[in-house]
């Protein structure tokens, strides 16, 4: 059976491109980047010419590039960063809908540390409070670390305002950019963050790599410690082959932008137009203005999220689920509670995520699987009668 | 993804006894929307006591339908007094197991077919004794206390996976926990 892959905010195809880039260096080209001798040096110079595809997609230098093993290593050492950076100040801001290696680490902190932290709310549509956001920072405000674009929703936070407003405050601005890096334009620069994470396999690179941007000037504290690989900022022989197959998939990502306002858009909201009108009691999560260009996150009223996978899954089709019934947990997902999106259509929310490997045809696959589905599961529920809600 | 058995998969694509009875002389609800699951079980139960007919309504997960399908299979044709035998472990064994995270779905069957009974027989099941110790899915220490003993439960993960005690906003984890520290010591005596 074809699988009809539409979860890319959770993992993407490696690229053939990238493979292919990648393989000489699981092989034949085993050298330590480090060494003093040519056979190494191969490998360091494809390390850098990385470190320039990825400074180029987010518009910084090659040296302000530290490759790290993944997103969240990338956040936490942001994080732990700021705080040894700015010892005396002991409060910290983030939002409610942050990946738990942004909330978790957040909240550890304050449980251990003593620091205070203002988790920003969201309104209904997932939109950042920017009121609640300014009123919070404070001379005692050691960072600021917000997403640039919501994994479950795709709603985009004004960073460029907020990075502005942070420095004006004399406040360090990290941003977790993982989903909007490769989907929308990010240029570190223009929008003025000290910080910026990013991970490899969220845009067709491998598992195990990630990007933690840190501005020029920033006296950075390493998170690792040990031999002087990336400038001192973070210890440990790199992971050759992926950091290479993910300077590949940054020069890609930086080709194919183009696509995802077009071709991936399209295809988003042609999905979400035939789903809207061919399935009664169904909803968009989030602002719909201001979204990631592949990110749908639809609730269905009156069935549950992992109901409906099952039934996908076996069409080959992956998706996700917004209840949080998937992983144990009864309630929905801490995103969609904070946007009060009510139980009636929270509990029966599915994502979809796309790329430009998707079809059209796959999208109408995905239409005639699911609008079944749902009326199956429906004409089971007890919240369910002649058509509508009960 | 859960490691569901084939029986589960089964009984989830086809469950047996869906829908409404429009003639049924029993019903018992457990659950709700809020919870993330809920399940509205109907029976027909004939002079003798004994069911000739049962089906459900479920809205939950994959093991929620496949528990309460399951149960409606087992009950039909006991009387009412082997029903009220019926335990969620005999729901889960007839399924070949379910995750441990996932044994509330069976915990609702027994419950909703608790309440069917008690319906027939026009027994009203009164606020519950016991001292509600999470608001969110309204359960007591009493309930906790018995989970507990009878299940061999050890950490609020268990209680929460049985009773989903503890699984909406976690205000009362503290609270489980000195539960089942009160229900250990108990058991030790
Ligand atoms: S009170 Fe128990 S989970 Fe909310």
């Amino acid at each position: 059976m074809d699988v009809i892959y539409t979860d890319n905010n959770a993992t993407t195809k490696v690229a053939d491109e990238v493979i292919e880039t990648m393989v000489p260096f699981l092989g034949q080209f085993y050298g330590n980047p480090s060494s003093m001798y040519t056979f190494g040096d191969e490998v360091g110079k494809k390390i850098r010419r990385a470190r320039q595809q990825v400074a180029q997609l987010i518009n910084a230098q090659p040296e302000e590039i530290v490759f790290t093993s993944c997103g969240t290593e990338s956040d936490n050492a942001a994080i732990n960063a700021a705080i040894k950076a700015f010892p005396e100040k002991k409060h910290l801001i983030t939002s409610v809908v942050e990946h738990p290696a942004i909330k978790n680490l957040f909240s550890h902190l304050a449980q251990t540390q003593g620091y205070e932290v203002t988790f920003v709310p969201v309104d209904k549509k997932g939109r950042l409070d920017t009121d609640i956001l300014y009123e919070s920072m404070t001379q005692n405000t050691a960072l600021i670390s917000l997403m640039w674009a919501n994994n479950e929703t795709g709603v985009i936070f004004p960073i460029e305002e907020i990075a502005q407003k942070a420095k004006e405050k004399g406040i360090l601005f990290h941003t977790d950019a993982v989903q909007a890096t490769g989907k929308v334009e990010i240029d570190v620069k223009a929008a003025g963050v000290d910080m910026l994470s990013l991970s490899g396999h969220k845009i067709h690179a491998p598992k195990g790599v990630g990007v933690l941007y840190v501005k020029k000037g920033f006296k950075f504290l390493p998170f690792l410690i040990g031999g002087h690989q990336e400038g001192g900022r973070r210890g440990g022989t790199e992971n050759t082959a992926a950091i290479i197959g993910l300077g590949k998939a940054c020069e890609l990502a930086k080709e194919n932008l183009g696509l995802m306002d077009t071709q991936v858009k399209g295809l988003r909201d042609y999905l979400e137009s035939r789903l809207l009108k061919e399935i009664p009691a169904t909803s968009v999560n989030g602002d719909t203005e201001n979204r990631l260009p592949n990110t749908l996150s639809m609730g269905f009223d009156a069935v549950e999220g992992e109901s409906i996978l099952m039934l996908l899954d076996r069409k080959g089709i992956c998706a996700s689920s917004g209840s949080a019934c998937t992983s144990g947990s009864l309630d929905p997902s801490h995103v969609l509670m904070a946007m009060e999106v009510p139980f009636k259509s929270a509990h029966g929310t599915i994502r979809f995520s796309l790329s430009h490997y998707n079809t059209r045809e796959e999208m109408d696959l995905i239409v005639e699987t699911l609008v079944p589905a749902i009326d199956k599961l429906r004409q089971m529920s007890p919240f369910w009668k002649d058509g509508k809600m009960i | 993804m859960w490691d569901y058995t084939d029986k589960v998969k089964e009984h989830f694509l086809n469950p047996k006894n869906v829908g409404e009875m429009e003639d049924a002389n029993a019903v018992g609800e457990t659950g709700s929307l809020n919870c993330g699951d809920a399940l509205k079980l109907f029976l027909k139960v004939n002079e003798n006591e004994r069911i000739i007919d049962a089906s459900f309504m479920t809205f939950g997960c994959a093991s929620a339908v496949a528990s309460s399908s399951a149960l409606t299979e087992i009950i039909k044709g006991m009387t009412l007094d082997e029903a009220a035998r019926v335990t969620n472990d005999d729901i889960a064994d007839y399924l070949g197991g379910l995750p441990k995270e996932k044994m509330h779905c069976s915990v609702m069957g027994q419950s909703a077919l608790k309440k069917a009974i008690a319906d027939f027989r026009g027994i009203q099941i009164l606020a519950k004794p016991g001292e509600v110790v999470c608001e969110c899915f309204d359960v007591t220490d009493l309930e906790i206390i018995d989970a507990v003993k009878t299940n061999g439960l050890e950490t609020t993960e268990d209680v929460t996976h049985y009773l989903k005690a503890g699984g909406g906003c976690g205000q009362c984890l503290d609270r489980i926990e000195e539960v089942i520290e009160t229900a250990k010591q108990a058991q030790e005596n």
